[in-house]
């Protein structure tokens, strides 16, 4: 063998899948929960959407331009737009999709500089500050949402609008009042922009499915392991009324589909996903029945998402050729 | 050299307490709600490092060495019952916000920390003065966080309305979560500025976290007050046999003869 082949270094072989694919699937998805939360509260909904998405975006550019400054200290008098947008990661879609997410976890009649500030928190705290995209421990939407709602907690509550007064259906629900669930599944109640609708969400969340974006093993096993939760706790059985106001109520669907699913955040382990998707249900039925307020989605995930080390490192299947305990097998 | 002066630079720059050494969060993550909170513990505190670390420094050779923690314990819980019941007496709303974080005190491992590694072995005055610096430097952290949290979590500094009535004050920021964010905040804030100086040729190396002075047993070989040279401890050490139950008696009495000759100095 005189002759030798030049073989590059692998991979060799590539998924056609893409950060920018999936994120735009995703964003694609979210555009019927978008919509009716547009159509639903007016045009206002437009504003605070673009607002905090701008603001993603921009603080997304404006940390790739600092690190691009400080790699290149030549550089300063020539900005390289090329060289910048290479170094910037907002093309990835990311932080599109973090700052939609986040605009749809807002009540319509917040006030755009908090938006805005919410989604600077997602990016630059949460997620520029521990790595950049696949280093955030965090969902970025949720934990903006959550330092929001204990920095403004009367702001981030004022579910009030033009179309809506009074509570939103889950509060009116845990102070004992009757709700019409078809309005609930349609998505015409008080609440935040992008909560409301099912049929919307469901909708997006089939085109996910579809697409093979997500799979079921999270949102199934947390909407089954609440509606469990609800008929041994609620104090309401199997009172069918209240299950469903329960299942479509607050943001249990957005939670359940676009935020768990998160690729960053969410279990790698199969077995994983199912127990983390137990655990956010478990959570959530906690927070909604025992807890003070009457959701409690966020803060499930978001400490879901803190626990998603350890429960990786517990369900790490064994490789082949090894016994259980991560050793060699003998035989 | 002007110890008490390196010292009180030491405590409030090199070797801060909570930007430098990380020690003392508990304090000061829990009560710089607001600037005056954190200037009230940081002072309070300071009076019983500066107290305990001189006691115990005068007291340093008639403690045994096996009993010294309760030693130190026992020395500094009294000075600690004596500024509470001051503080009771005298400002009795500090005492108030500050709650049971003053008995605290006691379990504040900056006390603990200096009593073992700088005033056991070292004479009383430069001991007072690493106390006084130490809990300078406590202040000034204690103080700088709890500032940033009361503007921007209440609008306020010192209890006065310092920004507009627009503002809408961030309240997770006088919570448990914005503690975190302020010390994380401006312990990077410090760590660049440093960095800054370090590139125009300002040196910030420690003088060594905590230099017991123990020279013989330290293995920074590199450190300015090294007392020993290498090669004669490691000789010493060799010929007296087994080096390892050796050691330690070795080093105390290197240790001792180290302060004698300090004072006689």
């Amino acid at each position: 063998m005189s002759e030798l082949f030049k073989v590059s270094s692998n991979p060799h072989i590539r998924s056609r899948v893409t950060t920018n694919g999936l994120m735009l699937a995703v964003i694609v998805a979210l555009m019927p929960a978008a919509g009716f939360g547009i159509y639903n509260f007016g045009p206002r909904a437009i504003a605070v959407i673009l607002v905090t998405i701008i603001s993603t975006v921009l603080t997304e550019f404006l940390f790739g331009l600092y690190k691009w400054i400080r790699d290149n200290p030549k550089g300063k008098g020539s900005l390289q737009v090329k060289s910048i947008f290479e170094k910037s990661t907002i093309t990835d879609l990311s932080a599109v999709v973090t700052g939609m997410l986040l605009a749809l976890n807002l009540p319509v009649a917040i006030p755009l500089w908090m938006a805005a500030l919410g989604g600077i928190f997602a990016i630059l705290v949460v997620k520029m500050l521990f790595g950049g995209l696949g280093q955030n421990f965090m969902n970025p939407a949720l934990a903006a949402r959550c330092f929001m709602l204990l920095s403004f907690p009367t702001a981030m509550t004022a579910f009030d609008c033009d179309t809506y007064t009074g509570a939103t259906p889950l509060a009116a629900l845990k102070a004992g009042e009757q709700v019409n669930t078809l309005d609930m599944f349609i998505g015409r109640t008080a609440g935040t922009i992008g909560e409301t609708s099912v049929i919307a969400l469901l909708t997006g969340a089939c085109f996910l499915l579809l697409m093979g974006v997500i799979d079921l093993r999270i949102p199934g096993s947390y909407i089954i392991t609440f509606v469990l939760f609800v008929i041994v706790f609620g104090g309401h059985g199997l009172d069918p009324v209240y299950l469903s106001a329960q299942v479509s109520g607050g943001g249990l669907m957005l939670g359940a589909f676009f935020m768990a699913t998160d690729y960053v955040t969410r279990p790698i382990t199969i077995k994983g996903q199912y127990v983390f998707g137990i655990f956010l249900g478990l959570m959530t039925g906690i927070f909604r029945i025992f807890g003070p307020g009457a959701e409690g989605v966020s803060y499930a995930i978001i400490l879901g998402n803190l626990l998603v080390p350890l429960i990786e490192k517990f369900t790490k299947p064994t490789a082949f050729g090894y016994q259980k305990g991560g050793k060699r097998g003998e035989k | 050299m002007n110890r008490a002066g390196e010292r009180l630079y030491n405590g409030l720059v090199k070797e801060n307490p909570t930007f430098v050494l990380m020690l003392g969060m508990c304090p000061t993550l829990a009560v710089t709600t607001s600037a005056m909170n954190g200037l009230g513990m940081g002072l309070t505190t300071m009076v019983v490092l500066a107290l305990s670390n001189l006691i115990i420094s005068l007291m340093r050779n008639i403690i045994p060495n096996r009993v010294r923690i309760p030693a130190f314990i026992v020395i500094i819980a009294s000075f600690v019952t004596a500024v509470q019941l001051l503080l009771e007496a005298y400002i009795p709303s500090l005492n108030k916000s500050l709650g049971v974080y003053i008995p605290l005190i006691v379990v504040n491992c900056i006390i603990l920390g200096r009593a073992e590694s700088y005033a056991y072995s070292n004479p009383p005055v430069p001991s007072l003065f690493d106390g006084i610096g130490m809990g300078l430097g406590f202040t000034f952290a204690l103080t700088c966080i709890g500032a940033v949290r009361e503007i921007i979590g209440a609008g306020e500094l010192f209890g006065y309305g310092l920004m507009p009535d627009s503002f809408e004050p961030v309240r997770i920021f006088g919570q448990a979560p914005g503690a975190f964010f302020v010390l994380a905040a401006l312990v990077a804030l410090q760590n660049y500025i440093k960095n800054v100086r370090k590139k125009k040729g300002k040196s910030y190396e420690k003088i060594g976290s905590g230099c017991a002075q123990d020279c013989a047993n330290c293995g920074d070989m590199n450190c300015k007050s090294r007392f020993y040279d290498t090669d004669s401890a490691g000789k010493k050490s060799m010929a007296e046999g087994s080096p390892k139950k050796q050691e330690t008696k070795a080093g105390k009495s290197d240790e001792k003869t180290q302060d004698t000759e300090k004072e006689e100095r």
